[in-house]
């Protein structure tokens, strides 16, 4: 393949699966690297070092539309941040020592959560917000967020079990060159007990800090190669930044399931993929 | 300052960052495309080559000879810089808010960025 045909491959490729990251919230990075890795024989290694890059390009690019909302949470994102970035020093450690294969295999355990995600679409419903813990209130980590006008409150519980959730969340991140979000999102909203909203926002937050910690290492490890990086960086950002402008129009019902089938598919064979040693 | 003014100055700063780093990776990809569109590439095994382009004081020396693949890894450098500098802005700002409790919180996450970014210098 000529540097032309493969940069306009990949580019296009990226701009397809920021558009859908962006729309179902998924995020470019998962569906990046398979493709890379599958579709166009690019070692993992190379796919993950470029899907970590536009993860971030993504969370930084992001920011600022969902601080204006006034969901996301800064002392909780800063403070989780402690487990999540030596998770993903950790995670970046382990992708050198560990074989592609089973790579390969973690990374479709990762997608078939995807998918489930995606096509079973369960926005769970936002109890009642609850009290502080005695941890959560020492950290002054409850907030408010905005409903119907108003601003209602939240307190933050089960502080430890989601800096534990989120040390594995950082760990797959820098394992696999993905923003782990989902993990992020459980660990708040199911572990913690924060609002689903708030999560999200705080998630998107998080992710961008989280795959920094992790680029120091792929850089100095040869992960990250420009020729691979570039198409794949400027396609997801560009369409992400498409995929938020569209969002609220959309009918992401229908997209989710085309989504999540893809999703499932490319799942299924990067595990075999993995298990047959062809990665 | 508040949490939320805060908040805003740093989404605006960490959105001017992407942009910019877009700008310098594309300006380097227009360069490579130029220079390389015709020659056959293949990334099919890792090859850990380019010492020049794993860390940073050789992608800024690459990316000051304008050589282009040394300025799209400028670029992507510096779309990495943007969430440190964003964990750098919450700590000023805890600082300034006088709360000592989040701006140690922002300096051990810092910590962890620099003993990251420390392998690559």
């Amino acid at each position: 393949m000529t540097v032309l045909t493969f940069t306009l491959v990949v580019w296009a490729i990226s701009t397809l699966a920021g558009f859908l990251g962006a729309l179902t919230g998924l995020g470019g990075g998962v569906v990046v690297v398979p493709v890379l890795a599958l579709g166009l024989g690019v070692d993992i290694k190379y796919a993950i070092g470029a899907s970590l890059v536009s993860v971030i390009a993504t969370s930084s690019g992001a920011a600022a539309a969902y601080v204006r909302e006034g969901f996301s949470n800064i002392r909780i994102g800063l403070f989780l941040e402690i487990a999540t970035t030596i998770g993903a020093v950790v995670g970046a450690f382990l992708a050198a020592h560990t074989s592609t294969h089973i790579i390969a295999i973690i990374f479709g355990l990762v997608l078939l959560q995807s998918a489930y995600q995606s096509l079973a679409n369960s926005t769970p419903e936002t109890g009642p917000p609850i009290e502080s813990d005695a941890l959560g209130k020492r950290l002054r980590l409850g907030g408010n967020f905005p409903v119907d006008g108003k601003r209602q409150e939240y307190g933050v519980r089960n502080v430890p079990t989601g800096l534990g959730l989120m040390f594995g969340a950082g760990a797959l991140s820098g394992l696999l060159g993905i923003g782990s979000g989902a993990v992020k999102v459980i660990a708040m909203d199911r572990a913690m007990k924060i609002p689903f909203k708030v999560s999200t926002t705080t998630s998107n937050f998080m992710i961008g800090v989280t795959a920094a910690a992790s680029a120091g290492v792929y850089l100095s490890r040869g992960y990250i190669d420009p020729r691979v990086a570039m198409p794949v960086m400027l396609g997801v950002l560009g369409g992400a930044l498409i995929g938020t402008q569209v969002l609220v129009h959309a009918r992401v019902r229908t997209l989710r399931i085309v989504f999540g089938a893809v999703i499932l598919a490319l799942a299924i064979e990067m595990i075999v993929n993995g298990f047959t040693g062809r990665i | 300052m508040d949490d939320k003014r805060l908040e805003i100055i740093i989404g605006q700063l960490l959105r001017a960052g992407v942009l910019l780093a877009a700008a310098v990776v594309l300006a380097g990809a227009g360069l490579y495309l130029v220079q390389h569109h015709a020659e056959k590439v293949s990334f099919h095994t890792f090859v850990n080559e380019r010492a020049d382009l794993r860390t940073l004081p050789g992608i800024v020396r690459s990316a000051a000879h304008l050589q282009s693949e040394g300025l799209i890894q400028f670029g992507l450098v510096l779309l990495i810089a943007t969430p440190v500098a964003r964990v750098v802005l919450a700590v000023v700002g805890f600082y300034l808010e006088r709360d000592r409790l989040y701006a140690l919180v922002s300096l051990i996450v810092l910590a962890v960025l620099a003993f990251s970014l420390m392998h690559a210098s």
